[in-house]
């Protein structure tokens, strides 16, 4: 597939997303929304887990972080848009001090590390009540509006954010910090031969991995609502989220945007149909994807599998 | 001679009780090609690793063009112009051999963007005779390729003192006649080699000078013919036979 087509299926699906309050009901929207914001945090992840070849768990504290701290200054009285703003910020320069620290770790240890911090930043969420609410969650002013017009608000709302983490990730990817970031990943110390700043890149990745996690999570806390600390770190996220970016293809531009959608249709779809084993469902169909998939599914070649099945097809003897 | 542009002065690195290098002090001077010898596990790496900021010295001083750069960090010393190769090669193995050189451009090799790097990694493929597997992954080269490919990939950084490790080992007859040859071009172009080298062949035929390494000290150091006939070089590392037969041969040739 050329690049030129990869960017006009992206565009169509931006569309898609897009017009769904045009045409579907507020469940399909709602989906849409989802769809948008584990994209950008697939996307967000592919920085540190594809292009540097880190496995970070850290997406869920990022996430929380971007939670809390945009629901506690938008209480205080930032307008929304600045609360955002802020989280983002604030998220980023988390990660950036963190960085420096935990990105001494390689490879398992490194992965062990980044799992942590999730539970730590949880447990000190959680424990400063008078801040956070502790685990009686936190209130956040609502959007005003009837229910659709907030779900339009939303969709546009984290669509814009996807879009703005797709910009980073093509001019990222395009760039010396991102072939930087990619010799990091085939070979650290060969990278810090040739010249590679390899602390400060990695530094650069995991703080991009983080901030537009933050952006994301204070918008959903203005989405929802309500937060607390359960739901807002949650460990299924820190998952499901490097899963996502596995499947369409790590380390590439559009492997987050195809992985984040594939999985939540399948999701979508194994949870309407069976309601009781969709989970168990849906992780073996992960782990067989990933298993056969390494590249995921942009590293399939679909036209060398077209032209095995069309000469199947056309000598059926042959084939045994 | 000029000052030397690099100067080793009482360099030691010990990892916890065990001394890999010892004092050893020493100076590069711009254009010789300098081989290191010594058997296995005399500190040969580990000098090399130092001076490259792979490992700090524990003690000592390196100055590099008059700039203090003892416990500089690696990618520091690529960009100064300390390239080095690796004993095991270290390429990026899905890379294409093209990219592998362009990345030791546009980071060691100071080129402002990704396009004047591939450019200037062209010129090195071309130099090192690998053209024509500009864009074949690098794990698909031979190791003779791989070898000339880390080459390529430190000349590409600009560098004005390259540490070769071994370049020649693994590699047939012919295949280091070629390697040969090569390191002699890039002599050449002005380039300072320092050469960790087994191959007494090569040593001989290469070297303007020779140092000789034993338990991590520097225990002997002068021109080629010099060295094979001294007698702490021969009982450290050359053996009284091969001592003989490497004399014969020069005196014959």
């Amino acid at each position: 597939m050329t690049q030129r087509l990869r960017y006009i299926i992206f565009a169509a699906w931006v569309m898609v997303l897009a017009s769904t309050p045009l045409w579907a009901e507020n469940y399909t929207v709602r989906l849409a929304i989802i769809v948008a914001m584990y994209t950008a945090l697939s996307q967000s992840w592919n920085f540190i887990g594809g292009f540097t070849g880190y496995p970070s768990f850290s997406t869920a504290a990022f996430f929380g972080l971007g939670c809390y701290a945009g629901a506690l200054t938008q209480n205080a009285g930032l307008p929304v848009i600045l609360a955002w703003v802020f989280a983002t910020l604030f998220v980023g320069l988390f990660a950036a001090l963190l960085g420096g620290i935990i990105l001494r770790l390689r490879g398992h240890y490194f992965a062990i590390g980044s799992f942590g911090i999730v539970e730590v930043v949880r447990l000190v969420i959680s424990s400063w009540g008078d801040l956070t609410g502790g685990g009686d969650g936190l209130n956040v002013a609502l959007v005003t509006g009837s229910p659709n017009v907030v779900a339009q608000t939303f969709l546009a709302v984290m669509i814009a954010i996807m879009l703005i983490v797709f910009a980073v990730t093509v001019v990222v990817d395009r760039s010396r910090l991102g072939f930087g970031l990619r010799c990091i990943q085939q070979n650290e110390d060969a990278a810090d031969m040739v010249g590679v700043n390899t602390t400060r890149y990695k530094v650069y990745a995991y703080t991009m991995s983080a901030m537009f996690c933050g952006t994301v999570g204070a918008a959903y806390a203005s989405w929802t609502g309500y937060i607390d600390p359960s739901d807002s770190f949650s460990i299924i996220m820190t998952v499901k989220v490097p899963v996502m970016c596995l499947l369409g293809g790590v380390g590439t531009v559009f492997g987050p945007v195809v992985g984040a959608a594939a999985f939540l249709l399948l999701e979508e779809f194994f949870w309407t149909r069976f309601l009781e084993y969709n989970r168990a469902i849906l992780g073996a169909v992960i782990v067989i994807l990933i298993f056969f998939l390494p590249g995921g599914l942009l590293g399939i070649r679909y036209r060398e599998l077209f032209a095995r099945a069309r000469a199947r097809l056309s000598q059926p003897g042959a084939a045994t | 001679m000029s000052a030397p542009i690099l100067v080793l002065e009482n360099v030691n690195k010990h990892f916890g009780g065990i001394h890999a290098v010892t004092d050893v002090s020493m100076g590069l001077h711009e254009g010789e090609i300098v081989a290191l010898i010594g058997p296995n596990g005399a500190g040969k790496t580990t000098l090399v690793n130092v001076i490259t900021g792979v490992h700090s010295a524990s003690g000592g001083c390196i100055r590099f063009l008059g700039v203090d750069v003892t416990n500089q960090r690696p990618f520091q010393a690529a960009r100064r112009g300390l390239a080095r190769t690796f004993q095991i090669v270290q390429p990026f193995p899905r890379m294409t051999v093209l990219e592998n050189v362009a990345a030791g451009a546009l980071f060691g090799g100071a080129h402002a963007n990704l396009r004047d790097a591939m450019a200037a990694a062209r010129e090195q493929l071309e130099f090192t005779g690998l053209t024509g597997f500009a864009d074949r992954a690098a794990s698909a080269l031979t190791l003779a390729g791989r070898k000339r490919l880390e080459l390529a990939k430190s000349l590409a950084m600009k560098p004005k003192i390259l540490m070769l490790d071994e370049v020649n080992a693994g590699l047939n007859s012919s295949e280091i006649d070629g390697a040969l040859t090569l390191i002699r071009r890039i002599a050449e172009r002005g380039i300072t080699i320092l050469i960790i080298e087994h191959l007494m062949k090569v040593v001989l035929s290469l070297a303007h000078r020779v140092l000789v390494l034993h338990h991590g000290q520097l225990i002997a150091e002068g021109d080629p013919s010099k060295i094979v006939s001294d007698p702490k070089v021969i009982e450290a590392y050359l053996g009284e036979k091969f001592a003989r037969r490497l004399k014969e041969a020069s005196s014959h040739g």
